[in-house]
């Protein structure tokens, strides 16, 4: 089939499964360092909103693959021989949360600050006020944009390959090494990724009109 | 406890020079094609015929949902498969312009539209050619609302150049994985680089800011932030 | 839509003409819809080199539509429509010609917000009629002498008055040396303490001699200005006249829209 073997086109979707699960990773850790990192950003404590600012420029001033480095071979130096798995998952985490967090810090903001008043008359505590009265509104805001942030996620798992992490842009490097058949091969591995992002785009694109409707 | 061991600073520091220079390099040669590239197919998407439209969306969907390394090795290996040896840097600087004009195009997309129509109305008013209308009247307009956005874009941009080692275009990463390879000090290696990284992408969106101070004459002597 | 030769037809149902040469605009029963909709229906006009016409009427009257029509800015379905030797029901019409003959200043200004005074004005002649740098500075200086905007030359739009943009709109259209001006309720949007000196830049023009057609509100001011003013009803010319013809309207429609205080 598409002149590979049945193994090898396995072989390559067995680098997508990896994929997938190093994508859950970084969307699972992203989701909690972001939240700190977005009640950090729009906290009333200075000190909070300079430390988590200056944290998300620096992941965001750095390219991802040199943030697997970093955390590849900071590892190591504590002594630990680590899986690739591991290096990429925290990687992933860190990038996913500086990003996620600066996109929900956004959504908190979006929110009018007539409602944290009104909030506030009722007598609700500070905790409540987010708790009840903000957080659901900024929720139905940030649909759109984090779903479309995990096409970024998704596409950017692909830099774990500097490190040697096994996913489907490895696999398909690995494949095309010995068939050297790459328009075959990496048309076989974009598609693959274009299955999984394609929909969630459109899923944003359309979450987003329907958030403009109302 | 670790001991860190920064001397490979000083004995590497023509490669690690060497590599800089390659990623701004590569950075520079990509943005003006890019940004042209881009505005060329908003263009196709909001005024061209049905399918010129249609290959416009494809380009612009394909690459948006796929990662950019596939690209890279799409192109690279692909290239070389035809018997068409062009370089990693050219290979690089093409796949870097394919990709950044895909996400100029949903940028410029957005600033076109953002134009009122009366701005269109009053060009073809004045005897202008749509060509000459585009040029004088909807571009500028068009980068001024989203200049920003296309900062941040060249700034992820120049990110990424960071893969092209795996082309074997010896850019500032690539340059980083031949030391620690040499001198087992990856943690203190990458650490390094990620402060040039850092340094070059405030240096990138510095000096692309004050382009637009020559650019937008209205905003210099207005005081308008963009 | 009509065959391009079109014999000359008498101009027998016009009002108030001069009746010397070939009109400059010239509608014949011409006839305008959006889908099932139709606005025009069936409008005989003529504007003759020199004259002042002022159309008025309520809004959906189908006024600003015909003055669209004039520049091609609006397509018609039946009829005809000569402007300035231009057939404009002609398959193969040049608008990009035709519109160096005819200007247009619309309600909302619509100045280039990225370019100063002088580039809004010199823009279209530099790129259309190729005229040279310095040259274009000298035509800058002519048409904003014209409408009393000389030391604003550098200034961008949105550091004037909504007057005073106005103003450099009908400069940016002067600068084409147009043989038409059409004004689309120009004053519209402003003020009524900006709305005079609008005005009073256009009657300048009149007194100049150009040939003017005009959408207004401006009951007085249309009456003063213009050799003939148009009165329009549900797509149709309903009365036309000298501007006198305010002061006794002839039809109810004409007595109750000049009555209602506009």
């Amino acid at each position: 089939m598409l002149g590979l073997t049945i193994q090898q086109i396995a072989y390559i979707f067995q680098g997508a499964g990896w994929t997938i699960i190093l994508s859950l990773l970084g969307f699972v850790g992203g989701t909690v360092l972001g939240l700190p990192i977005a009640l950090a950003r729009s906290s009333n404590s200075k000190a909070l909103r300079v430390a988590s600012s200056l944290l998300v420029q620096f992941i965001q001033g750095v390219p991802l693959p040199v943030i697997m480095f970093v955390v590849y071979f900071g590892i190591s130096i504590g002594g630990f021989e680590v899986p690739a798995l591991v290096a990429a998952g925290l990687a992933m985490t860190l990038y996913s949360g500086a990003y996620l967090g600066e996109i929900w810090k956004g959504c908190i903001q979006a929110v009018p600050k007539t409602q944290w008043e009104a909030a506030e008359c009722l007598a609700l505590t500070p905790a409540q006020r987010f708790v009840y009265v903000v957080l659901p509104q900024a929720l139905r805001i940030a649909i759109p944009p984090t779903v479309g942030f995990m096409v970024q996620i998704v596409k950017n798992t692909s830099y774990a390959v500097v490190i040697n992490f096994f996913d489907l842009t490895y696999s398909a490097k690995v494949i095309n090494n010995s068939t050297f058949m790459p328009f075959t091969v990496f048309t076989l591995a974009a598609a693959i990724y274009f299955a999984i992002c394609f929909p969630m785009s459109v899923l944003a694109q359309r979450y987003e009109r329907k958030l403009h409707r109302s | 406890m670790y001991e860190f061991d920064f001397s490979f600073l000083n004995d590497y520091m023509p490669d690690l020079i060497h590599g800089i220079w390659l990623t701004i390099g590569m950075t520079v040669a990509s943005i003006l094609p890019g940004f042209v590239l881009g505005t060329a197919v908003a263009v196709a998407r909001l005024r061209g015929r049905p399918w010129v439209k249609r290959i416009a969306t494809v380009y612009v969907e394909a690459i948006r949902n796929t990662p950019l390394i596939i690209q890279v090795f799409w192109l690279f290996f692909g290239l070389a498969a035809l018997q068409v040896h062009i370089g990693p840097f050219a290979a690089a600087v093409i796949a870097l312009v394919i990709n950044v004009g895909a996400y100029t195009a949903e940028i410029m997309r957005a600033g076109f539209q953002s134009i009122p129509r009366g701005q269109l109305e009053a060009a073809d008013c004045l005897a202008l050619s749509p060509f000459q209308s585009l040029i004088q009247i909807e571009v500028p307009q068009a980068v001024e609302r989203v200049y920003p956005a296309l900062v941040s874009q060249f700034v992820l941009m120049m990110l990424a150049t960071s893969i092209m080692s795996q082309i074997s275009a010896e850019e500032l990463t690539g340059v980083a994985y031949m030391i620690q390879s040499f001198t087992f000090r990856g943690f203190e290696v990458y650490l390094v680089i990620a402060v040039f990284y850092l340094g070059l992408a405030s240096a990138l969106r510095f000096v692309l800011m004050g382009l637009a101070e020559v650019s937008f004459p209205r905003r210099r002597r207005l005081r308008t932030p963009l | 839509m009509n065959e391009a030769a079109i014999p000359r037809i008498q101009s027998k149902d016009s009002p108030a003409m001069s009746g010397s040469s070939q009109p400059m605009v010239r509608f014949h029963n011409l006839r305008k819809s959006y889908g099932a909709v139709e606005v025009l229906k069936g409008i005989d006009l003529e504007v003759s080199s020199g004259q002042v016409v002022a159309l008025i009427g309520r809004s959906g009257s189908g006024k600003s539509t015909a003055l669209r029509c004039v520049n091609g800015l609006e397509r018609f379905q039946a009829g005809e429509l000569h402007v300035c030797g231009y057939d404009l029901s002609a398959k193969d019409l040049n608008l990009r010609n035709l519109r160096q003959d005819v200007g247009i200043v619309f309600q909302s200004y619509n100045l280039f917000p990225h370019l100063t005074v002088e580039q809004n004005v010199t823009l279209a002649p530099r790129k259309v009629k190729g005229v040279g740098h310095t040259e274009a500075r000298e035509l800058a200086k002519e048409v904003l002498a014209q409408v009393g905007l000389s030391d604003k030359v550098d200034a961008y739009p949105e550091q004037l008055s909504g007057g005073q943009q106005q103003r450099v709109a009908i400069a940016r259209s002067l600068a084409m040396k147009p043989k038409l001006m059409l004004f689309d309720e120009v004053t519209s949007a402003l003020d009524p303490e900006l709305t005079g000196e609008v005005l009073r830049t256009i009657e300048r023009l009149a007194a100049d001699g150009m040939t003017m057609m005009l959408v207004t509100h401006e009951m007085a001011f249309a009456r003063s200005v213009a050799d003939q003013v148009v009165f329009m009803h549900q797509g149709r010319v309903w009365e036309a006249g000298p501007g006198d013809m305010l002061l006794d309207p002839q039809t109810v429609e004409l007595r109750q829209f000049v009555g209602s205080g506009l």
